[in-house]
């Protein structure tokens, strides 16, 4: 931390690293991490549904912490995909942590740090610290953005693991009826993520054509048709949105 | 290794954990050189909705595992009950998803006790 730094133009400096990582993990307890235990609470009980251990949901939720590219993980597995099936499908279901990274780490660093600290904090990219983060700390100094980042992600990680421990303990161990209500948490979960977040007319389209290819393809080819809607129906949309962009 | 293999799932848990890392190390290593906008983002973008749209329909329409044993018209019923929940609510989520997944509840429960 620069110890020679001029009073403060930021409209929120909590003084030093150490109090901007407890004001983002205090920020962090409540409502996102709420809503981060609850959407884990299905991953867990997802995971036991598909006769995985415990362990493989914690490893998950360790080393590739996203719930879309988790929950397809799991599916394509239970589906017997291929391992080449499933990395891609992963792998395409996160690119999109390539951008959340690249605006996310812009705007977390300060001179003088080394890289590797920015290569440790971007394995905790994820949709909530990264839209909690964008939204705080442009106004804060810039020594103190990673550490609240940090303070947010570690919260809602560890949560997610607790999450997941609730859903696994308690599917199969509740009347089936609540197990099921349990898994159907996912879809319901995702469709709303994306129903909440289109915006545009390729994103809409795309989201309505991976709606009507995920089924249709999956009857085709259960390994490859989740890779095959996004590639096929986003390429198509965003074709679509830029010649209507450019349009008459 | 075969599918076969008890150690199988840490394979492919594996290969996600590298498949989801690359993305975010990526990221690090261009920030401040590229600003993420234009064709290629907005690509990105439209390819991971269209993913996650047909993996949520497929769950919902075609489900592999537990689900399959509710009926069809639950699983819809009980999906359409969330967006229109969701939506009334002024796009209020945990609202959604509980009256989602309490109505899908007491649907299976139904479905279960041989009443639907």
């Amino acid at each position: 931390m620069a110890q020679d730094r001029t009073p403060a133009p930021y409209a929120r400096d909590f003084g030093d690293p150490r109090r901007a990582f407890r004001a983002g993990a205090r920020l962090a307890v409540g409502v996102p991490a709420a809503v981060l235990a609850a959407s884990y609470v299905g991953f867990g009980a997802l995971v036991q549904q598909v006769d995985l251990a415990f362990w493989h949901a914690l490893f998950s939720i360790a080393t590739a912490w996203a719930l879309p590219g988790q929950v397809a993980l799991v599916e394509l597995y239970a589906d017997g995909a291929s391992l080449l099936a499933v990395t891609a499908a992963v792998a395409l279901t996160n690119a999109r942590l390539l951008p959340m990274a690249i605006t996310l780490i812009a705007l977390l660093r300060t001179p003088g740090t080394p890289q590797w600290r920015y290569y440790l904090a971007a394995h905790w990219i994820a949709v909530t610290g990264w839209a909690l983060a964008m939204r705080d700390c442009p106004a804060m100094p810039p020594a103190q953005r990673l550490p609240y980042f940090m303070g947010i992600c570690l919260v809602i990680w560890s949560v997610s693991m607790m999450g997941a421990a609730i859903g696994f303990a308690l599917a199969g161990n509740v009347p089936a009826y609540v197990t099921l209500g349990l898994v159907f948490l996912n879809p319901v979960y995702f469709m709303l993520v994306v129903a909440g977040d289109v915006r545009g007319v390729s994103r809409v389209l795309a989201a309505i054509l991976g709606a009507i290819g995920g089924p249709l393809l999956y009857l085709a080819s259960p390994d490859w048709s989740l890779l095959i809607t996004g590639l096929v129906g986003g390429t198509l949309a965003y074709l679509i949105g830029r010649v209507r962009a450019a349009g008459p | 290794m075969s599918a076969a293999s008890p150690w199988w799932p840490l394979v492919l848990l594996i290969a996600g954990a590298a498949a989801t890392y690359v993305w975010r190390a990526l990221g690090v290593a261009l920030s401040g050189r590229i600003v993420p906008q234009g064709r290629l983002f907005e690509w990105i973008a439209c390819v991971a909705y269209a993913l996650l749209s047909g993996l949520v329909a497929r769950m919902i329409l075609l489900p592999s595992g537990p689900l399959a044993a509710v009926p069809l018209a639950a699983r819809v019923g009980a999906a359409a009950l969330a967006l229109t929940v969701f939506f009334l609510a002024r796009r209020n989520m945990p609202l959604g998803v509980v009256a989602g997944v309490a109505v899908f509840m007491v649907l299976s429960w139904a479905h279960g006790a041989g009443l639907l």
